[in-house]
């Protein structure tokens, strides 16, 4: 699965178990945002044990995007046998600000870095 | 109406280095013109990190142009973000976006004309924010949004605002036009660098 413009990408591997989100997500609230919230769902659905969520390619995140991917993780926390590891890139400053703030939601969320 | 919320101030030092960038909401429709504001934000942030680190800091991980350019793209993109969604596109008032640079602090001013009857919910909103600590104000309206399908006006922009990049936000409501009515919010955020 996988959604694919100029500006950005988002890809599900279902081999490798593994969400990656690149360039630039700063769409227009959450009418824009609804293919990329449907292919998350569609990863929820296929209920990998141990989910990867790579962001380290993801340069720009505006707050609608920080609220998908929020509602995101609150979604694996819902599935209790669910594990999730998100990776990030210190070379991108806004990941070492604010993806804290996904463990937060899900404290149990491993946070690694590049 | 003239009322000042938050950490707004009307006596700034006068500002030698700075960039404004006005738009007209009716010159075309927001969808179309959405993509500028990524535009208008990235280059605010080129622009202005050109002038860090600053030859009397300490070059720190915090004040490297990277850093810099990062956190006004962040925060340029959200205000005009914010004051393309909110504004009142039926008075035609422009927007604009002002970056200044100061001795210790980079300051953003947005303003945008506000609907008259949305004027007391976002001034709740604003109490609210400032009452509480952003942080766990963030992290709780993540977890209520999750439980809604629509929620434009979250205030997400600006809670990340303050709870990650630690900045102070000021608003000033004023009414620039009596008949027919036009009242503007200004936003002020102060970046300390």
């Amino acid at each position: 699965m996988e959604i694919t413009t100029e500006k950005y990408s988002v890809q599900y591997d279902e081999a490798a178990k593994t969400v990656s989100c690149r360039g630039a997500l700063r769409l227009a609230g959450m009418e824009d945002y609804a293919p990329i919230i449907q292919l998350l769902d569609r990863v929820i659905e296929d209920h990998p044990p141990t989910l990867r969520l790579n962001l380290q390619q993801l340069e720009f995140l505006n707050s609608s995007g920080i609220n998908v991917l929020s509602k995101f993780v609150l979604k694996v926390r819902g599935q209790k046998d669910m594990a999730l590891i998100v990776e990030g890139s210190k070379a991108i400053p806004w990941q070492e600000r604010s993806l804290k703030n996904l463990q937060r939601l899900m404290p149990n969320l491993e946070l690694t870095w590049d | 109406m003239d009322q000042i919320l938050g950490s707004f101030s009307n006596h700034l030092p006068v500002s030698k280095e700075y960039l404004t960038i006005v738009l007209s909401p009716s010159s075309a429709p927001l969808q179309q013109r959405w993509h500028n504001n990524g535009l208008s934000a990235d280059f605010m942030a080129d622009y202005f990190a050109a002038f860090f680190p600053r030859s009397q800091d300490k070059v720190a991980s915090c004040n490297s142009k990277v850093e810099v350019k990062s956190a006004v793209s962040f925060i340029a993109n959200e205000l005009l973000e914010n004051a393309m969604k909110f504004s009142d596109s039926s008075t035609e008032y422009p927007i604009s976006i002002t970056l200044q640079l100061h001795s210790d602090s980079l300051v953003f001013l947005s303003t945008n004309s506000v609907k008259a009857d949305t004027v007391s919910q976002f001034q709740a909103f604003i109490q609210e924010i400032m009452a509480d600590d952003p942080s766990d104000l963030l992290v709780r309206q993540l977890e209520k949004n999750a439980e809604e399908d629509e929620n434009m006006g979250s205030g997400l922009g600006l809670l990340t605002m303050m709870s990650d990049y630690l900045a102070k936000i000021g608003w000033k409501f004023e009414t620039v036009q009596e008949d027919p009515e036009i009242i503007t919010v200004t936003t002020m955020v102060y970046l300390m660098m």
